[in-house]
């Protein structure tokens, strides 16, 4: 079975710093994997590096394609939805905008409305504030608004920062619920960077553990969540 | 009483086009976060261009849209081939690109149509507007084409999905490429319809001020006057500013004693002045609605 992601010796910098050491990992089709580290590991750098926002050496296929050199609009175009970190909410823009921005790449108009309502369903607050301007909700809505814009891409992979960054524990389950199903039902891997490594393991099948710009674990989730020795040294509970 | 309305009415066809010009700064100022010193040349370029076209024959609403798409075609030749390499570029270089511009196409327009001043023609005539005596013909079409213009637009950008991609470009560049917008051709449209614009405010004003290099240097600068205090983050806010300053143009020149035509300007200048001082955001400057 090819991966649908497959990256090998990414190195990438800032200026003269070097962020990523030769990372090297892959992500099968359909997976929910998670990738963890401490602060500084390069956990963003890496989902920076996949869309080209960081100069970046090495090699990342996308199912079986190189997207090496191309634009971060013509990666994202291939079907890869980056939720970045801080959300990335147009603030000043009402929540269905936000919506429609999220497909603004796709030709099929008629779909981006059922879409819409879809995701109505998926996040029944939003459709109650749809025409509220998306920086007044409040932060777990704006989280729930940017995995919802997201997914208008129709994503082949959808590649989280911190999702839980900044909510509330019960916002947080609820919202990596919506992940699982999202995983599950609408088949789109998801690829989620998280300091909260608990809750992450509990809904990923496959996770990674970085450490200063390198993978220095891997397994299945559950196997890497009843490791004490990694549960220690990496992941800090 | 008669005076008054007839300065108001006079400041408000002057003020749209303020108005056209605060736009097209505005609007650069979005895309890129540089003022295009070059906004008035460039504009005073394109009404050559519709006088050329017209000496040859084009009739005024073919030359005046003809005009147009070359106009767009220029701004977005301008921008690829000038202003994306400087997109990471100091300010200092940015600045130094602008007046290199302005200094171009002021002296190719001087040396391909001369600096004596010449007739614009209008569609509209100059008889009294439906038998008034208080706005001309020509000014009544001044504020009708701006108003048409501004509906265009406002529609343009709150329904098409072309505008709702450039708002996003301009709004926040990164999470416009995030969701596959190709933002660099964003800037480059946003470059063209700022052309555009200038175009339609210099044809306008054109047989006010008469054509010639310079025609659009106070232009321009009651244009920088208007975006700064309609807030350069608002193109609304550009558009409320361009009349404003029309009218209060008018008002302070036959008004306060003294200042008659010739200090007209320093007054734009001291309205910028003090809107920075007061009030740096202007009227209409962006105050994003957040919750932390």
């Amino acid at each position: 079975m090819t991966a649908l992601l497959d990256i090998k010796d990414l190195r990438s910098y800032y200026g003269q710093v070097q962020a990523l050491h030769g990372l090297e990992f892959h992500l099968s089709e359909g997976s929910m994997t998670t990738l963890l580290g401490a602060n500084g590991a390069g956990k963003t750098t890496t989902l920076r590096a996949i869309c080209n926002m960081v100069r970046s050496t090495g090699t990342i296929m996308f199912e079986g394609q190189s997207l090496n050199g191309k634009s971060t609009e013509n990666i994202v175009r291939l079907g890869i939805a980056h939720v970045p970190q801080g959300r990335g909410t147009f603030t000043t823009m009402t929540v269905e905008e936000n919506l429609q921005l999220g497909a603004i790449s796709r030709k099929d108009t008629k779909a981006i409305s059922s879409d819409i309502e879809r995701m109505y369903n998926h996040f029944p607050v939003l459709k109650q504030r749809h025409t509220q301007q998306a920086g007044t909700l409040s932060g777990g809505e704006q989280q729930m608004l940017a995995v919802a814009r997201a997914l208008m891409l129709r994503p082949r992979l959808m590649l989280l920062d911190e999702p839980s960054f900044g909510l509330a524990p019960l916002i947080v389950r609820d919202l990596f619920k919506i992940l699982g199903k999202i995983n599950r039902e609408d088949k789109v891997s998801i690829l989620v960077v998280e300091q909260n490594a608990q809750l992450a393991l509990e809904i990923a099948d496959k996770a990674y553990v970085i450490e200063t710009g390198r993978i220095v674990m891997s397994g299945n989730a559950n196997e890497i969540a009843s490791n004490e020795d990694v549960r220690k040294s990496y992941l800090g509970y | 009483m008669d005076l008054l309305v007839n300065q108001v009415l006079a400041g408000i066809a002057t003020g749209a086009i303020y108005a056209c010009m605060a736009l097209a700064i505005v609007m650069i100022f979005q895309a890129i976060d540089h003022l295009n010193f070059a906004q008035g040349e460039m504009a005073m370029f394109s009404t050559f261009i519709a006088w050329q076209l017209m000496q040859w024959g084009v009739p005024y609403w073919w030359a005046f849209i003809l005009t147009l798409i070359i106009s767009f075609a220029a701004g977005v030749i301008i921008e690829r081939v000038l202003f994306k390499p400087l997109a990471k570029a100091p300010v200092l270089t940015n600045v130094a690109g602008f007046i290199a511009l302005f200094a171009i196409i002021n002296s190719v327009a001087g040396l391909i149509w001369d600096f004596t001043i010449k007739q614009f023609p209008t569609p509209f005539g100059s008889s009294p507007f439906m038998g008034s005596q208080l706005i001309s013909t020509h000014q009544a079409g001044m504020i009708g084409v701006t108003l048409v213009l501004l509906i265009l637009l406002f529609l343009f950008f709150r329904f098409t999905r072309i505008g709702l991609a450039m708002r996003a470009a301009a709004t926040l560049p990164e999470s416009a490429r995030l969701v596959g917008i190709n933002t660099g051709w964003m800037i480059a449209l946003g470059w063209g319809m700022a052309t555009a614009i200038g175009a339609i405010a210099g044809i306008l004003i054109a047989p006010v001020v008469f054509l010639e290099p310079n025609m659009m240097g106070g232009v321009l600068l009651y244009g920088f006057a208007a975006a700064v205090l309609g807030g350069l983050s608002s193109p609304l806010g550009a558009v409320i500013g361009g009349f404003l300053v029309g009218i209060f143009e008018n008002l302070v020149g036959t008004y306060i004693p003294g200042v008659g035509n010739e200090l007209k300007l320093p007054i734009a200048l001291a309205l910028i002045v003090i809107v920075l001082v007061v009030k740096p955001t202007g009227l209409m400057g962006r105050t994003v609605v957040k919750r932390v």
